[in-house]
């Protein structure tokens, strides 16, 4: 991102903590998020990620810590600090008796300098549902309705809260370029969401919270150490071959997993498979399932929050 | 825009709302009238009311009025703001700038407004139909009960929407707290044959209260027609019913 590095930042959070009765479900976290900038905040089902989301938009009191939202406490927020943020929440029922249009209108004389109406709608890609009521979209288009009410302020920060959860495939795309597009408006945008590649696909930053807590922050390519891991390299071993046969290192540091492949972890792929390659054409094989990856963001994801989603 | 372009901005938009709402419409609008033909289609002669010989049309056509009333603000406001509440609109429209003042005030508006139009509507069909004439002398006594009554039971429906933790459960709820009333508080039956007792339980409640300062505006034949006792206790509940609200009322959804 290019930004000054001493810009101001529009969300810094310290030590924020809150329970609801004996339950502490945020325990003390810092973020800081700059201008312009797509954050991602990652976690599993009743980590924390609504509960904190909502004391950044001003529906929640905190137990204890400091927030600043655009230079604003949101505990004390008023209507002059709420026309500067857009929000989605996880969830929300349209009124079915106004069309899209109506909608949106609605909302921009909420706003004292408003986006226009159209332009919003097309942004959004609602344009062929312009005079449709809400009643007649489908999930995928609500979410986007809702998305269009959001930014019909031209507010400078954006929450979106799960904003893909339960799309289609092609509807997380369509939603993923209308966060793309807001980006390119220079919003700042707080995104939540459990999918690893919307983080991947979007974000500048993420956070990953777990029972409260972060335990990982970063971008998405160096998230939980990601970019210092090594690669792995697997394969099915040849017909009338053993591991021992492998050439040099291979042979000592390579496992034969559950799935009855050999995998193996190395710091220097291209040599490793350099090695293995002339093995095997040595031998006439071809090592026609050969793959070599990195750990993806879903791999360091699930190690950090080890298994917790399934709790839940 | 001004606060008073934003309202009338919001208002338009709610009262379109209400009047695109098919449940709306019939519960609201058609109802009352369904209502008024069939009471004065099943029962015919006179009755007495405030010691008077009046006949059974001019009987129910002030009592129809205070369900019509009841029915815009109190049944279709407390189905609204719990609908609202749950759906989590509410909780979204406070993500704006928009003021709670105006959130509240407008839905309650068009409340009061269908109120006066039911109420209007109700009038001009006791005329054609049933030759139930108001007096020129009471008009603006009728003018005050009625908006008095739309405005308390609005406050009464922000009051009770506290006690309602589901869009399913507001029906039955309201209905429960409303049909009795109206069988003991002399708009379905007249009063004249409902039991003493009967009687004594519904002055307890605004609904009486409400229908009796109809009644009186339609059989006056001098004087203002403004029933003084009855305004009031129907204004105390009004009142109670706001002053609930203001502790209780919530915008998010139970269980948020």
């Amino acid at each position: 991102m290019s930004r000054a590095p001493d810009a101001q930042p529009a969300i810094a959070v310290s030590g924020l903590r809150k329970s609801y009765g004996e339950h502490e479900v945020v325990r003390g976290i810092d973020l800081e998020i700059h201008p312009g900038e797509v954050f991602a905040f990652l976690g599993p089902n009743g980590a924390g990620k609504t509960t904190t989301v909502e004391i950044l938009e001003g529906y929640r009191p905190r137990d204890s810590g400091e927030v600043s939202v655009l230079d604003r406490d949101p505990a004390s927020a008023d209507g002059q600090w709420r026309s500067r943020i857009g929000l989605v929440l996880q969830s929300c029922t349209m009124p079915a008796e106004l069309t899209v249009r109506e909608l949106v209108e609605l909302y921009a004389g909420y706003y004292p300098h408003p986006r226009s109406a159209a332009e919003t709608i097309d942004l959004v890609g609602l344009e062929d549902k312009r005079d449709a009521r809400t009643s007649q979209l489908s999930g995928g288009q609500l979410r986007r309705l809702d998305v269009a009410l959001a930014l019909i302020g031209d507010p400078e920060l954006v929450f979106l809260d799960e904003p893909t959860t339960g799309f289609d495939p092609s509807a997380r795309h369509h939603a993923w370029e209308v966060i793309a597009n807001l980006r390119e408006l220079g919003k700042t945008i707080f995104l939540t969401t459990h999918y690893m590649d919307e983080a991947q696909t979007l974000a500048d930053h993420v956070a990953v919270i777990v029972a409260g807590r972060i335990v990982a922050q970063g971008t998405p390519q160096t998230l939980g150490g990601r970019d210092r891991e090594l690669s792995n390299i697997s394969f099915t071993l040849p017909p009338g071959s053993a591991l021992s046969e492998l050439p040099g290192a291979l042979a000592s540091s390579s496992r034969v997993g559950e799935d009855g492949r050999v995998h193996v972890s190395v710091n220097d792929p291209a040599r490793s498979l350099h090695a293995l390659a002339g093995w095997a054409l040595d031998r006439g094989d071809e090592l026609g399932d050969l793959t070599v990856g990195r750990p993806t963001l879903e791999d360091v994801y699930l190690r950090l929050t080890d298994g917790q989603e399934h709790q839940e | 825009m001004s606060r008073g372009a934003v309202f009338a901005h919001q208002f338009r938009s709610d009262l379109a709302r209400f009047w695109r709402n098919p449940q709306s419409r019939y519960f609201t609008l058609l109802m009352p009238i369904v209502f008024l033909v069939i009471f004065a289609t099943i029962f015919k002669g006179h009755t007495v009311a405030d010691g008077r010989r009046i006949t059974i049309t001019t009987f129910y056509v002030p009592g129809i009025m205070a369900l019509g009333i009841i029915s815009a603000t109190f049944v279709n406001l407390t189905q609204t703001i719990v609908t609202q509440r749950e759906n989590g609109e509410f909780k979204r429209l406070r993500g704006t700038p928009l003021p709670a003042s105006i959130v509240i005030g407008s839905r309650a508006v068009v409340g009061v407004v269908v109120a006066v139009a039911m109420s209007a509507l109700l009038l001009v069909i006791g005329k054609l139909v049933y030759d139930v004439r108001v007096p020129q002398s009471t008009m603006l006594g009728l003018v005050v009960s009625v908006v008095l009554g739309a405005a308390a039971f609005s406050c009464v429906a922000f009051a009770i929407s506290t006690r309602i933790s589901s869009a399913e459960a507001a029906a039955p709820a309201i209905n429960i707290t409303v049909l009795p009333l109206y069988f003991i508080s002399g708009v379905f039956v007249p009063e004249s044959q409902i039991p003493k007792l009967l009687r004594n339980i519904a002055t307890v409640f605004p609904i009486r209260h409400l229908a009796q300062a109809l009644r009186a505006t339609i059989i006056q034949t001098h004087g203002s027609g403004i029933r003084v006792t009855d305004l009031l206790v129907v204004l105390a509940w009004g009142v109670a019913g706001l002053l609930v609200a203001a502790r209780t009322f919530q915008w998010s959804p139970r269980g948020d």
